[in-house]
């Protein structure tokens, strides 16, 4: 369990997380990207969804 | 030579957790590098890149580094050829026709003026769509002279490539459009993208449901010709039941997502294509 940089709640990050992998808070809808820190997963702001981004 | 296949991605997707469970399954040796946190001197492949499986969402830093790696002797799935070929509507719409795969009918015009000549010569409704672009951003649905005017209007002071019109015919068609998952000489998998009534567009990032669809020979083989047409070796290739002219292609992904096909057919979309991959570079 992490807390949320915007607004505190507690975001829980999955057994299965990688890194990249983004995120959201379920209380606010902030969208974080989880980067590998020493014990587990930062966040860190997500980017937003680009204007080339597609498949 | 080494086995080892490189997943260079930019956003970590289900699709990408689907390759990565899949690897450790089924002990295939993958990679994944960040292209975020890439720089590369283009004069030596001192990473040491050998088989590499694009799966960029960006599609400019997809491209580039496409071209960089190939440039150093990399194998890439997909080509470079197949992300400028497939990443273009135009391009496809041209190479599809040559290849004769049918594909809805068109009109590009290099300006407002000859766009708005194109429409009032061929009526509405028309589909207006950038060249280049996806998720069906900015793909528009031209009901009548005035609507018409006001988007392309919009899109003069916008990026150049904004001001390339590509005009398609508003295809007759159930509810619905199909994605069909092609590795290699084979459709792994497809499924039906359902709209919902207040929706033309069926892109399943718009809200569309999905529903398994089974593949026709018929089907199989616009989807491999569509493939072969972009020089392509994994993409998704999207087709519509056209009232008049039964199935048509219309756009061919070059970086495709699949987790709706490995959730309605259960299909082992990401086995199969590091499978495919793993079996080109060796």
């Amino acid at each position: 369990m992490t807390n949320c940089l915007e607004c505190d709640a507690g975001i829980i990050i999955p057994d299965d997380a990688v890194e990249g992998e983004i995120v959201t808070c379920a209380e606010c809808g902030a969208s974080f990207e989880l980067v590998k820190a020493s014990d587990g997963f930062e966040l860190k702001p997500a980017q937003t969804i680009g204007e080339d981004w597609g498949q | 030579v080494t086995s080892k296949i490189t997943v260079l991605y930019d956003t970590i997707r289900l699709e990408e957790k689907l390759l990565i469970e899949s690897a450790k399954k089924n002990n295939i040796d993958i990679e994944m590098v960040d292209c975020k946190k890439l720089f590369i001197d283009l004069s030596e492949n001192t990473q040491n890149f050998q088989t590499v499986l694009q799966r960029c969402v960006s599609y400019y830093r997809n491209i580039h580094s496409t071209a960089t790696l190939e440039g150093l002797g990399a194998k890439v799935v997909n080509s470079l050829n197949t992300g400028i070929l497939a990443g273009n509507k135009l391009f496809t719409h041209m190479l599809l026709q040559k290849a004769g795969v049918p594909t809805p009918e068109a009109t590009i015009a290099f300006s407002k003026e000859a766009a708005m000549n194109a429409l009032e010569k061929n009526g509405y409704p028309k589909i207006i769509k950038p060249t280049v672009g996806s998720w069906g951003r900015m793909v528009s649905k031209l009901n009548n002279k005035d609507s018409a005017e006001a988007i392309i209007e919009s899109r003069e002071s916008m990026y150049p490539i904004y001001q390339i019109h590509f005009l398609e015919e508003f295809v007759q068609r159930p509810p619905r459009d199909i994605r069909a998952i092609v590795i290699g000489d084979k459709v792994a998998g497809a499924i039906y993208r359902i709209t919902d009534k207040d929706n033309w567009k069926t892109n399943t990032h718009l809200g569309g449901s999905a529903e398994t669809c089974k593949v026709t020979n018929e089907m199989e083989d616009m989807c491999i010709k569509a493939k072969n047409a972009v020089q392509g070796e994994i993409v998704g290739v999207d087709l519509m039941e056209s009232d008049d002219k039964g199935l048509v292609v219309h756009e061919i992904n070059n970086t495709t997502e699949f987790r709706n096909v490995v959730r309605v057919t259960g299909v082992d979309v990401p086995t199969q294509i590091l499978e495919h991959v793993k079996n080109m570079s060796g």
